[in-house]
């Protein structure tokens, strides 16, 4: 029994210690180190999104930048032409963006493997020329986006205004997280796994595979669209050109580093999108894409389960040892 | 007036069909040999022609950099396809995704870091200015249709009559039965993937003069291949090639009078998507049936 217990300890711990971190956070790094920590946040929140569909469900999406180009302009638009407090935007970024992934989902949800691919990558190329067009710039506001006025905290809240986007960032995250813990460990969660292990032994047992994938498609593209809405909120600028390819790829990227099907991965590939290519940009700006796409590999070949796998190996090991 | 017009998007839609469909067999090649779609192969591509333009740049003349750029090609293709993508090759389509993801990444990162990620011009080894009396068709418009119809012919010549043909056609169709006659199925399956790159360097060097080089220069026109590929059948060259020009003629004229210029990226995504769910065999293949 010890012998089970003690990678649960092991686990407890190092959930533990990151949660004091990152409510420590605020008071601990510079102004700057925040913004790009509530980036992390952000990031981890599309993650979480794309993981369900991939990691859990096994359908790949190369165009997630999509769903969180959505909610960028959504909030944006929202803040600017409605007025509506930055925080509010986020329920209904979160409905419309659920709505149009599942609308994507249900013909996307016939698709078999590589075709969904080849569909949401088709998306990803497509979709900042789309917000380019003249018909939706009034929206979009064309190749220059939209630039936001400078962010404001809601009146009672008493610390600074990166505090605020912060606090409202990694909230969202950890709400995100919870939502994928109850998903992932019920019923619907050992559904997506039959799907994703066996598409066709999972529709012998009951198993509405296409009802599923849209539903879980929507729930992916909600969780983009959130990360999207918390985006344009956190950097106040939203711009077509920052919706390309490479931010639907960064997300696989992340997902694959992290750890396929793992909430902690979802974090650790957020981590690892935010800063290794800021380290590595320092060497050389063009170097940043060839460092995610050798790790892309290295992962494939040596940890299969990506960093969260490392650890969990690390944790099993420990509790090995000291049960002898 | 209105003739003129229609005339000029017709021919402009032929050019860019003929590279779509040169995209388009490579990737057909691909698929062939080891049923992956690759991401890669735009990337794949510009960085061939950017190889291309630096052998250029070193004195080389236009035609042997052409044919050292194809030759490099096939090499590099070759060897990422025994090092990189056969060790993944029977595994789940998540892993395969990924690894062409990371080419596409670290191709791109490859192009901008070792050339500068500017705009730049690639020469045309055809005549500039109309073709005489014929004003519709550039002088490098008529020499890419005409490289590529020699091109398909020689890929087709290859397949009908030739004993590494029959034996690459075989192993597309048959692994196991093609293994057990004595085929060196793998060596095959790489050959393919040289054959893809070389093509798709083809595509590369030809479209540049037109859309100027530069690092995100495949990325619609691996759009389009993808979507002639659909369009003609996964597994059919002829049916891709026939699908490039479709698709080009499609483009160019709907481009023109239906939806203007800035929605051609969204014109190929509904393609896609449309030929997937409405015929995803393709426009002249017969439902293939597989056996559960």
């Amino acid at each position: 029994m010890t012998g089970k217990s003690r990678p649960g300890t092991f686990r407890q711990i190092l959930i533990a210690g990151a949660l004091a971190l990152a409510l420590a956070a605020p008071w601990l790094v510079s102004d700057y180190r925040l913004f790009q920590l509530t980036q992390v946040c952000v990031l981890a929140i599309a993650m979480l999104g794309l993981n369900l569909l991939t990691g859990w469900c096994g359908q790949i999406s190369l165009g997630h930048g999509a769903f969180f180009a959505l909610g960028a302009y959504l909030s944006a638009w929202f803040m600017q032409q409605a007025g509506i407090p930055d925080w509010l935007t986020l329920p209904g970024c979160a409905a419309l963006c659920f709505t149009a992934g599942w609308l994507f989902g249900l013909p996307a949800a016939r698709l078999e493997g590589l075709y969904l691919a080849l569909a949401s990558f088709a998306l990803a190329v497509a979709v900042p020329q789309l917000c380019k067009h003249p018909v939706l710039s009034a929206w979009t506001g064309g190749s220059n986006g939209l630039v936001l006025n400078a962010v404001e905290a809601p009146a009672l809240w008493p610390l600074s205004a990166e505090h605020w986007t912060y606090a409202l960032a990694l909230c969202t995250l950890l709400a995100a997280m919870g939502l994928t813990h109850r998903l992932v460990r019920g019923q619907l969660g050992l559904a997506m796994r039959a799907l994703r292990d066996h598409p066709t032994a999972a529709s012998t047992i009951g198993i509405n595979s296409a009802r599923l994938k849209a539903q879980i498609f929507g729930v992916s593209a909600m969780f983009a669209g959130i990360a999207g809405a918390l985006s344009a909120i956190t950097v106040r600028y939203v711009g077509p050109d920052s919706f390309d390819m490479f931010l639907s790829i960064s997300l696989l990227v992340g997902i694959v580093v992290g750890g396929l099907a793992s909430i902690p991965g979802s974090v650790a590939g957020a981590l690892f999108v935010q800063f290794v290519p800021h380290t590595a940009e320092q060497i050389s700006r063009e170097a940043a894409w060839a460092i995610y796409g050798a790790c892309l590999l290295i992962a494939l070949w040596v940890a299969p389960g990506g960093l969260a796998g490392l650890v969990r190996r690390m944790g099993d090991s420990r509790g090995a040892r000291t049960t002898g | 007036m209105s003739t003129d017009i229609f005339l000029h998007q017709l021919f402009a839609g032929l050019t860019a069909g003929a590279i779509y469909a040169s995209l388009a067999v490579a990737l057909v090649m691909v698929w062939r040999s080891t049923h992956h779609l690759n991401f890669a192969q735009g990337e794949m591509a510009m960085f061939s022609t950017y190889v291309a333009l630096a052998l250029i740049e070193a004195g080389l003349g236009y035609w042997s950099a052409f044919a050292a750029t194809l030759g490099l090609s096939f090499l590099a293709s070759v060897a990422i396809e025994r090092l990189i993508v056969a060790p993944v090759a029977r595994s789940q389509p998540l892993a395969t995704v990924i690894v062409f993801v990371a080419l596409l990444a670290i191709f791109h990162s490859l192009a901008s870091w070792l050339f500068t990620p500017v705009l730049r011009e690639f020469p045309s080894p055809f005549p500039a200015g109309t073709l005489p009396g014929f004003p519709y068709l550039s002088g490098h418009a008529a020499g890419v249709v005409a490289l590529t119809l020699l091109e398909l012919a020689a890929v087709w010549l290859f397949f009908r009559f030739t004993r590494l043909g029959l034996a690459m056609r075989a192993v597309a169709q048959n692994p196991v039965s093609s293994r057990l006659v004595g085929i060196p199925a793998a060596r095959m399956l790489a050959l393919g993937w040289g054959l893809a790159g070389a093509l798709g360097a083809c595509a590369g060097m030809m479209i540049a003069p037109i859309i100027y080089l530069d690092p995100n220069m495949m990325a619609g026109v691996l759009l389009y291949g993808f979507a002639a590929t659909l369009l003609g059948g996964i597994a059919n060259p002829w049916g891709a090639a026939a699908g490039g020009l479709i698709v080009g003629l499609l483009d160019s004229l709907v481009g023109a009078w239906l939806i203007g210029p800035e929605l051609k990226l969204s014109f190929a995504l509904t393609l896609i998507v449309a030929v997937l769910l409405v015929r995803p065999a393709g426009l002249f293949a017969r439902a293939q049936r597989s056996r559960v």
